[in-house]
């Protein structure tokens, strides 16, 4: 799927990234830990998140992911779309939480990392 | 290509500078053109080590050494030490207070992290002086 269609599907909102909205990504991963996520390299492009600070985009800068997603209406704040801005990756929240968010990506096609 | 030395500086209690020195050190290895299989395995290990010095420890210094053949890093902090370190390198081991839990660490990931991205890891810790950690990542399969 495409960076655009997670806006659609998860009836969001972009905060940053416009330009980048074609970006082609297959495998997410959900998480509030930051090292979880930096445990597995299965070529994720997408980080789904309820936390909010610049460590959530410096894991993404570390993991070569494409987009972050913020969860039950997170917000970034400025430093972090600064943040995001000069690493080029995409800023997205919206309402739903996570659980819904996984589930409905994942019957959308988008798949986990999954497996050691 | 030369053997290329970079110096950083962390801070200590500056969470919101935390991964700057490796993320200028991961854009430095783009550069230099290493294969993004390498870029990814060191920064992630040296980003892990990085945010450890300072929810752990009172900052310190990186030091990493580029060749062609391998990545060499450094990281030397002034923290307290770590009192075992095979009970440290445990996955979901964490000494972490509720306020780092918050921010999204002490998972009790970050060094068994660390040992899997690289291919040699050292850890010289002395109680009440600091800790220093040494990594390795070769940036080509291994040769016979
Ligand atoms: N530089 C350090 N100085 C002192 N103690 C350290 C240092 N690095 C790690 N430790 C100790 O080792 C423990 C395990 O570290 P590790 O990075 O694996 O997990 P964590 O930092 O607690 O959580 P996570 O990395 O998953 O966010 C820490 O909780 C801490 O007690
Ligand atoms: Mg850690």
């Amino acid at each position: 799927m495409k960076v655009r269609d997670i806006v659609d599907i998860l009836d969001g909102s972009i905060v940053f990234g416009e330009d980048y909205l074609d970006r082609d990504v297959y495998r997410a991963c959900g998480s509030d830990m930051m090292s979880d996520v930096l445990a597995f390299v299965k070529e994720q492009a997408v980080l789904l998140t309820g936390l909010v600070n610049p460590q959530v985009v410096r894991t993404a800068e570390m993991m070569d992911m494409k987009c972050i997603v913020f969860v039950r209406g997170k917000s970034p704040d400025i430093g972090m779309i600064d943040l995001a801005q000069e690493r080029e990756i995409v800023l997205i929240k919206t309402d739903l939480e996570m659980f819904t968010s996984c589930g409905l990506l994942y019957a959308h096609g988008l798949r986990g990392g999954s497996g050691k | 290509m030369e053997v290329i030395q970079l110096h950083y500086d962390v801070n200590a209690n500056d969470f919101t500078c935390a991964g700057e020195a490796s993320g200028k050190l991961k854009r430095e290895l783009k550069r230099l053109g290493f294969e993004p299989d390498v870029v990814r395995r060191t920064a992630i290990a040296v980003y892990e080590a990085e945010i450890n010095m300072v929810i752990h420890a009172d900052g310190g210094a990186i030091d990493a050494s580029i060749s062609p053949e391998c990545i060499t890093v450094v990281l030397k902090d002034r923290g307290p030490g770590i009192p075992d370190v095979s009970l440290a390198m445990r996955e979901g081991y964490s000494t972490a207070p509720e306020n780092v839990r918050n921010l999204g660490f002490g998972a009790g990931m970050g060094l068994p992290n660390i040992k899997k991205y690289s291919d040699k890891v050292d850890i010289d810790t002395v109680i009440g002086e600091g800790t220093t950690i040494t990594l390795r990542i070769n940036t080509a399969p291994a040769e016979n």
